[in-house]
């Protein structure tokens, strides 16, 4: 038997806010994400130029090269908005936090080999500071992007940054016998000249003008490179299979969270890419370039866990970037 | 988070230290001055930003957990509040005018806020205060987000919700605090704090956000009220920045002393000025009232605010000018923009009314000095006249102050029988003010303010029509014209409370809910 509860029922006037339902149509209920994204930046009849850029409007899309009709076709695939966002990333901070449990409860980064542990300290302590200019570049394009739809996922994007850091450091802290392992990585990352290329890289993103191409050489170019050579690559296969398992454990965060952002990135370059002929021709020369810089700059740090094998499984990873482009449209 | 650490144990401050400002650098490839481009031009001088106290201490880890908890209960009382109509709960639908005006005129700033913090959030040096910033940023998106979500459901059932975004940047009264906004927003990354940071997330917080979540409460609200205190602890988070932001730049170089109180002096002022809207929704548009504005203004501005500038007195701080101007003034502002929007009732997005017998009674012993002298008389006449048949809507356009943009309505300080005006000339042009406050705001920055993006001007200039009419055309009616171009539902949005369609739906649905008829 089905149960019936009752509420009284009263029809509504409308369905959502005017400017959602000329979008989606005026018989149809909103979705959260819409109600929290669709045209929530302000566009028209500003009061003010910015004193620190009068050249430009407080929000102005021709900050981007990048020329889009509509900025809300960009869509981020998660639906994210603030509640949706901080619930997904309260699960996965929760099985992090299992995960660092499991590993500190059970003494196992003891177990790990010594030299093992001196690979996974040289090579992931200096990322700290990667995802910390991330962080940096990600606040860049939510505060100087246009419209919400692609502005929204920066702040959580920067953010998660700030999250990886800290899950980073946590790392250090627990493999390392004292907090002069952050020193020794930090001088690692401004002197060591396997680093150099990277902190050239993030340093010139610091000073790129259009929010666009700090996106493509963040999170298309970066991102895409780094997170599958060093979690999905160097970290989940090469040094698990050495008895590096609880690294593994420890970056789980890392590895699922590029699954699921990446998902957001490729819908944002197909979006631009599909809009006009001029638009694809600049992501792919933007996406070229950084892509070629980004693979040069990853190519020493991989060295360090992969020795002579970090050319190869390098340009593995190159090549199943470039396949990934391809199938948001844009061929390098 | 705990963390297991080989030889010492690291303290709560030394943790959250490396969890933040340890990840930050001296650039080298490209020079600090390219990487943070906005930090000097407004003559603040900071030596050494390691100095900067984190006002809290939270990791990413511990703000996902706590945040998503506040998000799930929060959600889970607007969807019960929205299945069993709890709109119908609300004292009296003349209420539901009280959040039209907190959707239309204050939930757009909260993303403004988001975005002006990812602004700072990006352009200061010092990691401590960066991490701050830009986790005030994400807080700001959840409160414009659950704003909306809460007022979504008001939206499906009563009128003038329904444009508030293309009305913000139209209509001729949501122009105060959007420029406001826009103001702090085009101002560099160190006035952007104060002026937001500070002086309205610290110094007036409790007499804008307050008003509104405690009228949800007295109200029967339960939506409104519950993304109010679920925003609670969030915004005590935001005070405390607020406040280490001005300690901090005072600390760092006795030169930055008159340029920040140059800003606490002109952002007082603004917020004050902003605080008219809230003043009169206390005093008129709430049926069960909390406090008058003039009670408001003392506790948590004269008492409260004066405890904090004793406290700032060591840097060399004084309290806000023109604190002598608003203490004469507190009797009156709120009757002042009351009557202008029952003026201009035709022209908005929100009813009015002639307030009751005991709402008069109320008044009058609230504002003993000058109820029953100025205002309530003019009420009363205005009472009889509508009753007559004479309800008189205004439908010429009022003079804006520059800097507020307020209608040119404020009285002279210590004579409310006549209008304050005040004016500068610049550059071939006369601008008008409605106070000194405001004028002296202007000289300070001619240039921007001149900038400004005033209502009526516009609408006069012939920018304020839809494409394709033509105000030649025999019969052209330029207020109706104008009501189109603010996609402003004529006779459902505007006009009197009484008659309008929100009050006859509210008497019959709670018929429905309450009745077996």
């Amino acid at each position: 038997m089905q149960m019936d509860l009752r509420t009284v029922t009263i029809k509504p006037q409308r369905q959502t806010f005017d400017h959602i339902a000329r979008r989606i149509g005026a018989d149809k209920a909103a979705t959260r994400y819409q109600e929290g994204t669709l045209e929530v930046q302000a566009t028209h009849n500003f009061h003010y130029r910015p004193t620190w850029d009068p050249d430009h409007e407080i929000f102005d899309a021709s900050r981007s090269a990048i020329k889009m009709a509509d900025w809300y076709a960009f869509k981020d695939p998660r639906q994210f908005y603030y509640g949706a966002y901080t619930l997904a990333r309260a699960k996965q901070q929760e099985t992090a936090e299992s995960n660092f449990d499991f590993v500190e409860g059970r003494g196992l980064a003891d177990t790990l080999p010594a030299e093992l542990k001196d690979t996974v300290l040289k090579l992931l302590l200096p990322l700290r500071h990667a995802a910390w200019g991330g962080n940096m570049n990600a606040a860049f394009i939510t505060a100087y992007g246009y419209g919400t739809a692609l502005t929204q996922p920066c702040i959580y994007h920067s953010m998660d940054m700030l999250g990886i850091a800290q899950y980073i450091t946590r790392v250090g802290l627990l493999l390392g016998d004292d907090v002069e392992v952050l020193d020794t990585a930090k001088q690692s990352w401004m002197e060591d000249s396997a680093w150099q290329g990277l902190r050239r890289y993030v340093e010139d993103c610091f000073v790129l003008k259009d929010p666009l191409e700090v996106f493509v050489a963040q999170m298309v170019a970066l991102d895409g490179l780094l997170y599958p050579l060093v979690y999905e690559t160097i970290i989940d296969n090469v040094l698990s299979s050495k008895g590096g398992t609880p690294i593994a454990m420890l970056t789980q965060f890392m590895t699922d969270w590029f699954a699921e952002t990446r998902k957001w990135v490729d819908a944002t370059v197909k979006t631009a890419a599909a809009e006009s002929a001029d638009n694809k021709a600049q992501m792919e020369t933007w996406i070229t370039h950084w892509r070629d810089r980004a693979a040069a700059a990853l190519m020493p740090i991989a060295q360090i866990a992969l020795g002579s094998e970090a050319d190869t499984i390098t340009s593995e990873v190159v090549d199943q970037f470039n396949a990934r482009m391809a199938k948001a449209g844009v061929s390098l | 988070m705990d963390m297991k650490v080989g030889k010492k144990k690291l303290g709560l401050k030394e943790k959250y230290q490396h969890m933040t400002r340890g990840l930050g650098w001296e650039t080298t490839y490209q020079s600090m001055d390219d990487v943070f481009p906005f930090v000097k031009y407004e003559g603040i001088k900071i030596h050494d930003w390691d100095k900067w106290e984190d006002p809290f201490r939270l990791t990413m880890d511990a703000y996902w957990k706590y945040q998503a908890e506040k998000e799930r209960k929060l959600y889970a009382i607007i969807d019960a509040y929205a299945q069993n109509n709890g709109h119908l709960n609300v004292t009296d639908a003349r209420y539901i005018n009280a959040i039209k005006l907190f959707l239309n005129g204050i939930s757009p700033l909260e993303y403004m806020a988001h975005r002006g913090f990812a602004m700072t959030g990006r352009q200061f040096p010092g990691v401590g205060a960066r991490v701050a910033c830009l986790m005030q940023s994400l807080d700001e998106i959840r409160h414009a987000q659950t704003q909306i979500h809460s007022l979504s459901n008001y939206n499906k059932y009563y009128n003038g919700f329904h444009e508030y975004r293309h009305m913000l940047e139209r209509v001729w009264y949501l122009s105060v605090p959007r420029s406001f906004f826009d103001d702090a927003v085009t101002a560099g990354p160190f006035e952007f704090m104060v002026a937001i940071g500070f002086s309205f997330e610290y110094v007036l917080t409790n007499l804008l956000f307050v008003p509104f979540v405690s009228g949800a409460a007295y109200n029967g609200d339960m939506g409104t009220m519950t993304f109010g205190f679920s925003a609670q602890s969030d915004e005590a988070r935001h005070m405390t920045l607020g406040l280490e932001v001005i300690k901090f730049v005072l600390e760092q170089d006795p030169d930055n002393l008159p340029i920040v109180q140059q800003w606490i002096d002109k952002w007082t002022w603004r917020g004050y000025r902003v605080l008219t809207l809230v003043g009169m929704m206390m005093d008129y548009m709430l049926p069960k009232r909390i406090m008058s504005w003039k009670e408001a203004w003392e506790v948590y501005f004269e008492e409260n605010g004066g405890a904090l500038f004793k406290d700032l007195a060591r840097y060399g701080i004084r309290p806000p000018k023109w604190l002598d101007q608003i203490e004469k003034d507190k009797d009156h502002i709120s009757h002042q923009a009351w009557a202008t929007f029952y003026n201009y009732a035709a022209a908005c997005n929100f009813h009015t009314w002639i307030p009751t017998d005991d709402e008069l009674d109320w008044l009058s012993q609230k504002y003993p000095n000058s109820f029953d002298k100025y205002y309530r008389p003019r009420l009363e006449h205005w009472r009889e006249e509508a009753k007559k048949g004479n309800r008189f809507y205004n439908k010429t356009l009022p003079m804006l102050c520059q800097t507020c943009q307020i209608p040119m309505i404020f009285t002279e300080p210590g004579d409310p029988t006549q209008i304050c005006y005040r004016e500068v000339d610049y550059k071939d042009n006369k601008y008008h003010f409605c106070s000194d406050g405001c004028k002296e705001i202007f000289e300070h920055e001619p240039e921007k303010y001149i900038q400004a993006w005033l209502p009526v001007h516009q609408i006069y200039q012939g920018n304020c029509f839809e494409e394709g009419v033509d105000p030649t055309a025999e019969g052209f009616d330029p207020l109706s014209a104008v009501l189109d171009y603010y996609h402003l539902a004529q006779g459902r949005d505007n006009l009197d409370f009484e008659g309008s369609e929100d009050q006859k739906n509210f008497e019959m649905w709670r018929g429905m809910a309450t009745k077996n008829a």
